[in-house]
This record gives structure tokens, C-alpha cells and sequence, in this order.
């Protein structure tokens, strides 16, 4: 098992590179999304909230 | 890009009701003041044992080795650490409106704790107990108490942002947990060791090449998670207060946190070019530094033009010129850090004083100030005055600090490149030109420099202790000089 593994090595480190890729570009569409736009910045004004 | 919500009105469910636990991050703040005096003092000692060696006294609790340590963990983790405690706690319990997780109790435990650790490792290096690696001396015993201690941190600050009443984390909150979560597998990852019975000592669990990256990826991500981290929470958070405004943007905040947690855990081999590390580890390292310097002046651009439309509160705040000064600070250290983990450029800084330079326009620049910023703010609120005692003593303190940092950081960049030209300078038969002593008196009047502009810093720090003092004790009708904009507000809340 160990030694299979092993041996798709280059595979894994590969797949875990893309991987973050994906999930960084995921990150931003997620955050950049126009829609979300109005959403988002309005968290900036949590500090000026009622205690904060 | 800065939105126009109304910034001193509820917009969401509010609880007026919370008693925030306050007492333990009053003794924080204090102990932030205390231990900055202290390292900076320990600086000016240690400079001044490198210009005059006769300071080291011929005793060994007083030499430089010993007493190095001394400075640099009294800055980064008493200074800096009690300061991110302080600021964190402060913020999560507003930011999440929820009493701090463990109450009163949790927090004196967290000071105690936390301070005791500083004691603790500050008589390990005066005494000789440690185990030797830069950053992480103290031994197994005192690594074990922090590791207690900063798991009950965890509880407390994630056990808060579980309880709150705000629905959204606030991105400051990201910042502290990143910071809490990622010092705590360093710390734990770079100090497995085999204690050795009855001596306080112990062997490292890695050694040659591998202990030395391994301690690399704690020493960086020290500076990434530490000192960066943790202190762009209390960017986010106090600038935006200081300024009255929220964040210039808070998509590019969340962009800026998810760029620097992806990258800046990959930059610690740059500390080990041209040894026996393989060369793919070198270039990784230098790779990923390079990187980062978009997200950090992504973070930079952020905290500076949160002030778009009240720059003029600069001239009248010198509180908030502290932070914005250290903002700039960062964008500046950033920038050059990247510069130098390049292998070509690194063949000439590595080993010499600029990369002292380089770490302390980060660390007195960036973290001292916007330290410095934080609490001219935190002050009038914990302790429920109006305002500062004085403006003018914290405009003084700024221009001494400012002075000081310019006197060291030139200094050393010239004493550093110089010292690295010589080293490598040959003649034309290829002998090397300068002997090693020669490099090191070439450098006797930088160094002198550079203990002056430690002493000018100190003074500032000296007259902001004073002035702090002053606003704790001073008597509610003695009217203040000039009210500082965010604290007035938030006292008045």
C-alpha cells in the first residue's frame, strides 16, 4: 500500500498543486462576484456596529 | 470602494447588555508598555556591546550572546505577544459582540500565563538554559508551559467567535485565528526534543540539514504569522476606528488573508541560500517570497487608503500617523524582503547587518508602530477617559521614533552592504582583500549610529509611558489638550 503510494508520488504532488490553484481562483470568484459586491463591503462596517 | 454605511448606528441585532471582560487587557496594555521599555533598553545595551565591547563586562550573564536573546524575544514575544493578546481579545469580543470565552478568570489566566513564559525565558537565556535555535531558545520545560498556555488561548478566542452575536467574522478575527492556529504548529513542530535527565536540557528530534529547515520554517513563518498576521488584525481593526471610516475594501481584505495564508508558509527556505539545503528548496523559497510581496502591498494599499477622504486627520491625529506611518513601514518591508531572499542579492546581504536593518524597519516600523498606534487609541477606552493626556507629546514621540528608526535602518544598510562588499572583495590575484577584523572596524561608526537612533526610539517610548500614565491618573476635569478622533467616539459609546 505504502510503496504504491509512493509511487504515484509525483501524481499527488502534482494533483495538490491544482488543487490549490482551483481553490484559490474559487476563492476569488467567490469574493470578486459583482453580485456580492454590496454584501461584503457592507461587513466592513462591523467595527462601527453598536459595541464594536 | 469604501462603503457609505453609517458608522456609529446598530445594523444588526445588538445586545447592549455584554459585560467585555476588560480588567486582564488593561494589565496586557500595561505589560505592553512595560516590556517594549525593556527591550528597547536591552537593544541600546547589546549595540552598545558591539561599538564598545568592554560593556560585556568579562561575565557571562552580561555578554552579548546571552543577553541578545534577551532583546530580541523581549521585543517580538513580550512587547509583541502581550500586544496581540491585549488588541485580539479587545477586538473579538467587539467585533463578535460576545462576552470573552471563560470570562475574567480566563483572561488573568492568559496574562499570568503568558508573562510568566517571558520571565521564565529571559532567566533560561541570562542563565545559559537553552537549546540554541534563533527565535525558539527557550528549553523543553518552558516550551511546554506555552504550549498550555496558548491552547487556553485558542479556547478562548475560538470559544468567543463560536459564542457571538454578530453573524459574520470580522476579518481581523481571520488574522488572530490564523495567527493563534499557525504559531501554535510551529512552536510545537520546531521544539520536539528528547529531554535529557535532570540537566533542563534536551536534543532536538531533527537534525543537520533537516533541523536547520525546519527551524527556518518556524523562524519565517514566526515573522509571516507572528508578526505579520497577527498585527494586520489590528491594522484592520484599529485603523479604520482611528480613522472613522471602514476599510478602503473589504474584498481585497479577504483576498489579502487567503493570498498570505496560501504563500508565506512556503518562504522559509530563502533563510538557508547557498548551504547544504537542495537548490529546488532554495528556489521555492525564494519563489514563494517573491510572491508575496503582491499580497502584502495588497494589505498595504488596504490600510492606507482607508483613509481616502480624511488624510487631513493626519495632521490632527498623531495617533493614527503612528499606524499609517507603520502601514507605510510594512509596504517598505515587504517590498525588500522579497529583494533580498533573491539568491543573487542574498550572496551579498546574507550574514551582514543589513538584514538587521531589514528586520528592524519591520519591527520598529511596522510592528512598534502600529503598536504604539493601538494603544494611544485603547488607552482612553479602557479606562474611560475622554482623551489623551497630550497630543503634543504624541506627536513628539512620533518624530523621536520616526528619527530613530531612520538614523538605524540607514545606518545599518550601509554598514551591511559595505561589510558585504569587503568580505567578498579580492585582489588581483585572487586573495581576499580584507581580513575579517578590518570589516569589523570599518563598521565601529554604524554601529555607534545605530545604538543613537535605539536610544532616540526609547526616549520616544519613554515620553508615550509618561503620557499614558498621565491619561490613566489624570482627574476627569482637567480638560485634555486636542480630543483623538476614534477614541472619543468609542468612549462615547
Amino acid at each position: 500500500m505504502l510503496n504504491e503510494l509512493a509511487r504515484h508520488h509525483g501524481i499527488f504532488a502534482t494533483l495538490w498543486v491544482v488543487w490549490f490553484f482551483i481553490l484559490f481562483s474559487g476563492i476569488l470568484v467567490w469574493t470578486l462576484l459583482p453580485s456580492r459586491k454590496g454584501e461584503l463591503e457592507a461587513r466592513g462596517g462591523i467595527p462601527f456596529r453598536k459595541d464594536g | 470602494m469604501a462603503t457609505t454605511a453609517p458608522l456609529h448606528a446598530p445594523l444588526g441585532a445588538t445586545n447592549t447588555d455584554i459585560q467585555y471582560v476588560e480588567a486582564p487587557i488593561r494589565a496586557f496594555a500595561i505589560a505592553t508598555m512595560f516590556w517594549g521599555v525593556v527591550g528597547f533598553l536591552a537593544g541600546i545595551v547589546i549595540a552598545s556591546q558591539l561599538a564598545w565591547p568592554l560593556l560585556n563586562l568579562d561575565l557571562e550573564w552580561t555578554t552579548f550572546g546571552r543577553l541578545r536573546p534577551v532583546h530580541t524575544s523581549a521585543v517580538i514575544f513580550a512587547f509583541g505577544g502581550n500586544a496581540l493578546l491585549c488588541t485580539s481579545l479587545f477586538i473579538v469580543q467587539r467585533t463578535c459582540r460576545a462576552r470573552l470565552f471563560g470570562g475574567e478568570e480566563m483572561g488573568w489566566f492568559l496574562f499570568w500565563g503568558y508573562n510568566f513564559f517571558i520571565v521564565t525565558a529571559a532567566l533560561g537565556y541570562v542563565f545559559g538554559i537553552t537549546q540554541g535555535k534563533e527565535y525558539a531558545e527557550p528549553e523543553w520545560f518552558v516550551d511546554l508551559w506555552l504550549t498550555l498556555v496558548w491552547v487556553m488561548y485558542l479556547v478562548a478566542f475560538g470559544g468567543t467567535i463560536l459564542k457571538r452575536e454578530e453573524p459574520h467574522i470580522y476579518v481581523a478575527n481571520w488574522f488572530f485565528l490564523a495567527f493563534i492556529i499557525t504559531v501554535a504548529m510551529l512552536h510545537i513542530g520546531n521544539n520536539i526534543a528528547l529531554p535529557v535527565g535532570g540537566t533542563g536540557r534536551s536534543f532536538g528530534a531533527a537534525s543537520g540539514v533537516q533541523d536547520a529547515m525546519i527551524q527556518w520554517w518556524y523562524g519565517h513563518n514566526a515573522v509571516g504569522f507572528f508578526l505579520t498576521a497577527g498585527f494586520l488584525g489590528m491594522m484592520y481593526y484599529f485603523i479604520p476606528k482611528q480613522a472613522g471610516r471602514p476599510v478602503y475594501s473589504y474584498r481585497l481584505s479577504i483576498i489579502h488573508f487567503w493570498a498570505i495564508i496560501f504563500l508565506y508558509i512556503w518562504a522559509g527556505p530563502h533563510h538557508l541560500h547557498y548551504t547544504a539545503l537542495p537548490d529546488w528548496a532554495q528556489t521555492l523559497g525564494m519563489v514563494f517570497s517573491i510572491m508575496l510581496w503582491m499580497p502584502s502591498w495588497g494589505g498595504m494599499i488596504n490600510g492606507l487608503m482607508t483613509l481616502s477622504g480624511a488624510w487631513d486627520k493626519l495632521r490632527t491625529d498623531p495617533a493614527l500617523r503612528f499606524s499609517v506611518a507603520a502601514v507605510g513601514f510594512y509596504g517598505m518591508a515587504t517590498f525588500e524582503g522579497p529583494v533580498m531572499s533573491i539568491r543573487a542579492v542574498n550572496a551579498l546581504s546574507h550574514y551582514t547587518d543589513w538584514t538587521i536593518g531589514h528586520v528592524h524597519s519591520g519591527a520598529l516600523g511596522w510592528n512598534g508602530f502600529i503598536i504604539f498606534g493601538s494603544l494611544y487609541w485603547l488607552f482612553p477606552v479602557l479606562w474611560k477617559k475622554k482623551a489623551l493626556y497630550s497630543q503634543k507629546l504624541v506627536s513628539w514621540h512620533f518624530w523621536l521614533a520616526t528619527l530613530g528608526i531612520v538614523l538605524y535602518i540607514t545606518a545599518m544598510w550601509v554598514s551591511g552592504i559595505m561589510q558585504g562588499l569587503m568580505w567578498r572583495a579580492t585582489d588581483q590575484l585572487g586573495f581576499l582583500q580584507y581580513s575579517f577584523i578590518e570589516t569589523v572596524a570599518a563598521m565601529h561608526p554604524y554601529y555607534v549610529i545605530r545604538m543613537l537612533g535605539g536610544v532616540l526610539y526609547l526616549s520616544g517610548a519613554l515620553i508615550m509611558v509618561w503620557n499614558l500614565y498621565k491619561t490613566v491618573t489624570m482627574v476627569e476635569s482637567e480638560e485634555p489638550q486636542a480630543l483623538p478622533s476614534g477614541a472619543v467616539v468609542a468612549a462615547a459609546e
